[in-house]
């Protein structure tokens, strides 16, 4: 490209100054990443010193005798995610069809607009609604028919035993699940937007039902992608902290039915961290942060992969 | 005829799962209603002048949360500030400079990353850097975390924005003689100006939500306190902290809160949105 | 649009910039001192009752957070409030340790409290053994026969016993705990301290937060401060003290299990209160500490700290009356104020003026 009239100095030192401003922004973002990476390392080291492997194996949480194990808190974190994927990925896949195929097209905008909205409320009041609304509701139509139903002394008793106020991991999961269904809702209906129109018109040229256009074309069609959308969601879930901990019955250890009280790491540090007095419980919950982001770290990736740059979390 | 019940199976199929979709965006859509119907409920009933006024009370006292308020508003105000200059300096770098660079990829990937790290290790690191060397809980702390989780939102959308613009805009501007950094800020940072308020903008919805992060950093405060070395109130944790208790009284104040934020939240969002659809002047 | 935007969020930037100018300027002027306490649940009902009524009267302003014992520990430890507040006192060992200084403001109980259909307040009868039981998860329903044989003649629903405890660093549990490690050899497997590995049930933050689950659900006992018990109505259970009798929890029973302390010879005030003799005495009551720093690093916060709770003991007993704490008697708080020539200046130089 031929230069026009000639540059003056001092514009190019601007040049250069404007230059490393925006770099040093950049760095100054990898700085940060970088710096919670390595103040977790540090602050948690004690813990993983003192217990070693074990730390992931145990259960136990028992500050007196200063024995802490993360498995409780890891296995909550992902039962509960887990479940909340569970239960949000058919919802949100029945969303995108809809937006995509059925919807009328006056009502696309606002019914696409009320899914964002789902995505804006804070978690506390997600938190919040679900103690005081979701919680109660929980409990009597769906907690207790199914304790009440289970025969005395059998398995189903043991698997339905619990606090009948609506709190645990159950309910947790859906709470969750109702706050990650509008991120993959969306992803998923842009992907499904990719689908060249000509393949999904051939396919209903030859006499497909949209049922069969779905599964045959475009969900194949956008298969990776999909996959990345389910791992964002899943990153999401797992990181979340006050939706969890207002529901979710802070109890340590495992879970033995399905309406038991968990905890995840999020809540144990949002519940625990401004009190722990002792260095090896405040280590504890720092090396269980380290854990988390380990976790959510390698989703993210795995997302990213997957699903190129086009998904917002 | 062997195609009359194979035919018949895929149209039940395929009504069975268009009733499903239907039935999915109806979850949805209840459960949108369900929160917003419990919150204007709840919230409306406490919502009174006295709650723009008073700071938050002692258990069975009677008071507000204008403290609360403010502190929200006012980290906010910083965090954004903060956030908009960092951020967009490294959308633009990430647009202008860095398209293709291998360390340009490296930035991209770990901002997403840092987009979707779980907010409560956000606190944990602000705690560790800021709180406990400093020997203080304050606002400047809260300010920090909030700061550090909308910056990767602006960064985001800044890039975005600026990569559609077109080539030809900028060849136009170099091509009359301006250097770089003038085409960047007079040109391009111009006609993206919509989107990058948008970004703005969401950002500000994102953190004004945040609780965890300024749960170890800015603590709490009962009383108005504009100073921002000490501990500030929020209205996240005092949703928290009310939300939680027993007192009537504190749970209908954390319902207003509640519903204040939520109200909030989505004005900022559907006003993003908006933003985003304008028809851009010429 | 974009104008208006922008023009509110400078408006908001001025307000922030604006604030550090006044706050800094406050911070000169001793009248509007603020001041950051953290710490207790057990107390927070009337620390904060004091704040209101001191920022009225002197204009000193406190700002306490009730984040629980451990809390106020970890945060006096790092510095981070010029006071902690504990309901589990520090040994001398520990207090030496850390340069703290430590001191008792007011007594009271903690209660147990459960959510009971058809029971009223004080109907109900428990022992420290049962409550053992209950908590280890070897009692599960209300109307088990041992639960029974204590309460003759009342009828228990039959609901399964809901186990409340904190899920926070908690001097109240550590009352708790330690009155069941007193009165129950089987509660030693658990252990007392303000944070345990519970055997059973679900957690709540903070006492309120206890309280607010125990309101919630039907069938639930939780372990709470009286004050809480007592602003929400709940129906508190008669706890059997060590003479055998049957008491419930009030001020005056408070008060009682307090009589026969000897604060005087307990180095850091530590004393606890716990299953004391006397036909009334309350068996789980205990008294709330403060801990400061031997050697304050900032003379003035330190005398606010102090001028705050002097005013407390000579103003603040018909407050706690009300919440039903029992105040200090008026040689221990004579006593206290003595303590307090041991805290110094950056200078050396004790910052307590003399008695009031």
């Amino acid at each position: 490209m031929e230069a026009g009239p000639a540059r003056t100095a001092r514009g190019a030192a601007l040049d250069r100054v404007f230059e490393a401003l925006c770099f040093s922004a950049a760095t100054l973002l990898l700085a940060a990443l970088g710096g919670i990476i390595v103040s977790l390392a540090i602050g948690g080291w004690p813990a993983f010193a003192r217990f070693g492997f074990h730390f992931f194996t145990t259960a136990t949480w028992d500050p007196v005798a200063e024995v802490y194990g993360a498995l409780g808190a890891i296995v909550g974190t992902l039962v509960s995610s887990t479940l909340a994927l569970l239960f949000a990925l058919p919802l949100a896949l029945g969303v995108a069809v809809f937006l995509v195929e059925l919807c009328p097209s006056v009502l696309r905008r606002p019914i696409g607009t009320a899914v964002e909205l789902l995505a804006g409320i804070p978690s506390i009041v997600y938190g919040m609604w679900g103690l005081f609304v979701f919680a109660p509701w929980f409990a009597k139509h769906i907690q207790m028919p199914a304790m009440m139903a289970a025969p005395a002394g059998s398995i189903w008793e043991t698997l339905t035993a619990g606090v009948p106020n609506g709190a645990g991991i159950l309910s947790a999961s859906a709470i969750l699940a109702i706050m990650i269904l509008p991120f993959m809702a969306a992803t998923l209906r842009e992907l499904l937007m990719t689908v060249p129109s000509q393949v999904r018109e051939s396919a209903y040229g030859l006499g497909s039902t949209t049922f069969e256009v779905m599964r045959k074309v475009s969900l194949p069609y956008v298969r990776t992608g999909a996959i990345g959308a389910v791992m964002l969601g899943l990153g999401r879930a797992l990181g979340e902290t006050m939706a969890v901990t207002f529901i979710i019955g802070n109890a340590h250890g495992l879970p033995t039915s399905i309406f038991a009280s968990g905890s995840t790491i999020a809540s144990t540090i949002a519940n625990e961290f401004a009190e722990a007095t002792g260095e090896m419980h405040t280590a504890s919950l720092i090396a269980l942060g380290l854990v988390l982001f380990v976790i959510t770290f390698a989703v993210l990736a795995l997302a990213r992969l997957l699903i190129g740059r086009q998904a917002h979390a | 005829m062997i195609a009359a019940p194979r035919r018949l199976t895929r149209t039940l199929g395929n009504a069975a799962f268009l009733v499903f979709c239907w039935a999915a965006t109806g979850v949805a859509l209840i459960a949108l209603a369900a929160i917003l119907w419990s919150l204007l409920r709840q919230g409306i009933g406490g919502l009174d002048l006295k709650v723009f006024t008073e700071s938050t009370p002692a258990p069975g006292s009677e008071g507000g949360l204008l403290n609360a308020i403010l502190g929200s508003v006012m980290m906010c105000a910083l965090a954004m500030a903060v956030a908009v200059v960092v951020g967009v300096l490294a959308g633009t770098w990430l647009s202008e400079y860095a398209r293709t660079s291998r360390y340009g990829s490296v930035v991209r990937f770990l901002n997403d990353v840092l987009l979707s790290a779980p907010s409560i290790l956000v606190g944990l690191f602000v705690y560790e850097i800021v709180v406990a060397p400093l020997k203080g809980f304050s606002g400047y702390a809260g300010a920090i975390a909030l700061a550090l989780l909308a910056v990767p939102v602006i960064t985001r959308t800044t890039e975005d924005v600026l990569r559609l613009q077109p080539v030809a805009l900028r060849e136009a501007s170099v091509a009359l003689g301006a250097p770089v950094w003038r085409t960047i800020l007079a040109v391009i940072w111009k006609a993206a100006q919509g989107g990058m308020l948008t970004g703005a903008l969401l950002a500000f919805a994102r953190i004004s939500g945040e609780t965890a992060p300024l749960l170890f950093t800015s603590l709490n405060n009962q009383f108005l306190n504009l100073n921002m070395a000490q501990p500030m109130a929020n209205l996240p944790v005092v949703i928290f902290q009310f939300a939680l208790s027993a007192y009537d009284d504190w749970r209908r104040l954390a319902w207003t809160g509640a519903m204040l934020i939520a109200v909030s939240v989505l004005a900022v969002t559907i006003i993003a949105r908006l933003l985003a659809r304008e028809p851009r002047r010429s | 649009m974009i104008r208006k935007l922008t023009l509110a969020f400078a408006a908001a930037l001025m307000l922030t910039a604006c604030g550090q100018h006044a706050g800094s300027n406050k911070a000169a002027t001793q009248q509007g001192v603020q001041l950051s306490g953290a710490g207790s649940t057990f107390a927070g009902p009337i620390y904060a009752k004091w704040a209101e009524a001191q920022k009225a009267a002197t204009g000193l302003a406190l700002n306490y957070q009730a984040i629980g014992s451990g809390g106020g520990i970890k945060q006096i430890e790092a510095s981070t409030v010029a006071f902690g507040a504990t309901d589990k006192p520090l040994k001398s060992e520990d207090l030496d340790k850390n340069g703290l200084v430590q001191f008792p403001t007011v007594i009271g109980g903690v209660v147990p409290a459960a959510n009971l259909p058809g029971v009223a307040p004080g109907q109900i009868k428990l022992t420290g053994p049962l409550l053992a039981d209950i908590y280890l998860g070897k009692i599960t329903k209300w109307n088990d026969p041992a639960l029974a044989k204590v309460n003759a003649g009342l009828r228990l629903p039959n609901l399964p016993i809901t186990v409340v405890h904190r899920s926070d660093g908690s001097g109240t549990t550590f009352l708790f705990t330690s009155y069941l490690a007193a009165v129950a050899p089987q509660w030693a497997s658990v252990g007392a301290s303000d944070s345990v590995a519970w055997p059973a049930g679900q957690g709540g933050k903070g006492n309120d937060g206890v309280a607010a689950y125990v309101k919630q659900t039907p069938g639930s006992l939780g372990y709470v401060e009286y004050a809480y018990a007592k602003q929400n109505n709940m129906t508190y259970a008669l706890l059997q003290n060590a003479d055998g009798q049957f008491v419930s929890p009030t001020a005056a029973n408070f008060a009682a299990a307090a009589a026969n302390a000897d604060w005087s010879k307990a180095p850091g005030f530590y004393l606890l209160l716990l299953n004391q003799h006397g036909a009334t005495a309350w068996p789980i009551t205990g008294a709330t500490f403060i801990l400061m720093h031997k050697q304050q690093k900032d003379a003035a916060t330190g005398q606010a700290v102090l001028r705050f709770f002097d005013w407390a003991y000579a103003n603040g007993d018909a407050a706690a009356d009300a919440l039903a704490y029992v105040p200090l008697p008026d040689a221990l708080k004579q006593q206290v104020r003595t303590s307090w020539g041991q805290i110094v200046g950056p200078d050396g130089k004790p910052i307590y003026a003399g008695a009031h």
